[in-house]
């Protein structure tokens, strides 16, 4: 399994955006940037939020998960992006309900049915009401860095130095 | 015999595995034997005939002849506790 990528580079604070799209298009097109996904992502990502929501109505800040297939991903990575003022996203599993979200975890897999603990310790963090506060209020990337590394207990692959 | 649980999500990668997990490990609490397939909300079709429950994190307006199960709790942490007992009533009938 490969590892993941995981730096500064893809977190993203004080995102705008006045829609759900707006706001995943720039976080998506960083990771396009970035080589990290292919630019099939950014659509891929927008038309399955629309088709299989992923906000989560979390305790204290509501957050989202938007992922899709796998042949969209060059490497595999976990973008995390703060959002300037929340965005609603339809909540996870039904077609009606709205979520103000402010903290997106956007997903890239590049394998199917993989990474369960990182996964697992993921939906921990969403369930720790002081956690999702401290990410939101957090200025300085390299606390959100360590921190979900700490949390999520990856070893991290640095644009390829290790 | 080992009753065949569908665990469904949209895309089949992320939200499935952590509820698979999570039904596994109450299975294995509660001495039951389940079948556990894990699959994208779009593949359950091809179960109908066999499976005997969908716990999903995905929305669903098909009907089913099975019941389904609204997994959002295992990934919000928040109701999780009702949503495993709805399960495990389903797989002790």
């Amino acid at each position: 399994m490969s590892e993941l990528f995981f730096n500064e580079s893809v977190i993203l604070l004080d995102v705008e955006g006045n829609s759900k799209e707006e706001v995943l298009a720039a976080i998506g097109n960083n990771l396009v940037d970035r080589g990290l996904v292919k630019e099939s992502f950014v659509p891929a990502i927008i038309k399955r939020e629309g088709e299989f929501a992923t906000g989560l109505p979390t305790a204290g800040v509501s957050v989202a998960i938007p992922h899709t297939d796998v042949e969209h991903v060059n490497k595999k990575t976990i973008s995390i992006a703060v959002l300037k003022n929340p965005v609603d996203f339809v909540i996870m599993g039904d077609d009606s309900e709205t979520t103000p979200v402010q903290l997106v975890f956007m997903l890239a897999m590049d394998e199917a049915h993989s990474q369960l603990s990182l996964l697992q310790k993921l939906m921990q963090v969403f369930q720790e009401e002081d956690t999702l506060k401290y990410l939101v209020r957090q200025t300085d990337k390299s606390k959100i860095k360590s921190l979900l590394e700490e949390k999520l207990d990856f070893v991290a692959l640095e644009g390829g130095e290790r | 015999m080992a009753k065949q649980v569908l665990v469904a999500c949209g895309a089949g990668i992320a939200t499935s595995t952590v509820v698979n997990s999570a039904i596994e490990e109450l299975a294995k609490e509660n001495n039951i034997k389940v079948d556990l397939k894990q699959i994208k909300i779009a593949e359950v079709g091809a179960y109908v005939d066999t499976a005997d429950l969908l716990v999903t994190t995905a929305m669903t307006k098909t009907e089913y002849p099975f019941p389904v199960i609204n997994a959002r709790t295992f990934l919000t942490g928040i109701g999780v506790e009702d949503t495993k007992k709805q399960i495990l009533d389903e797989l002790q009938k």
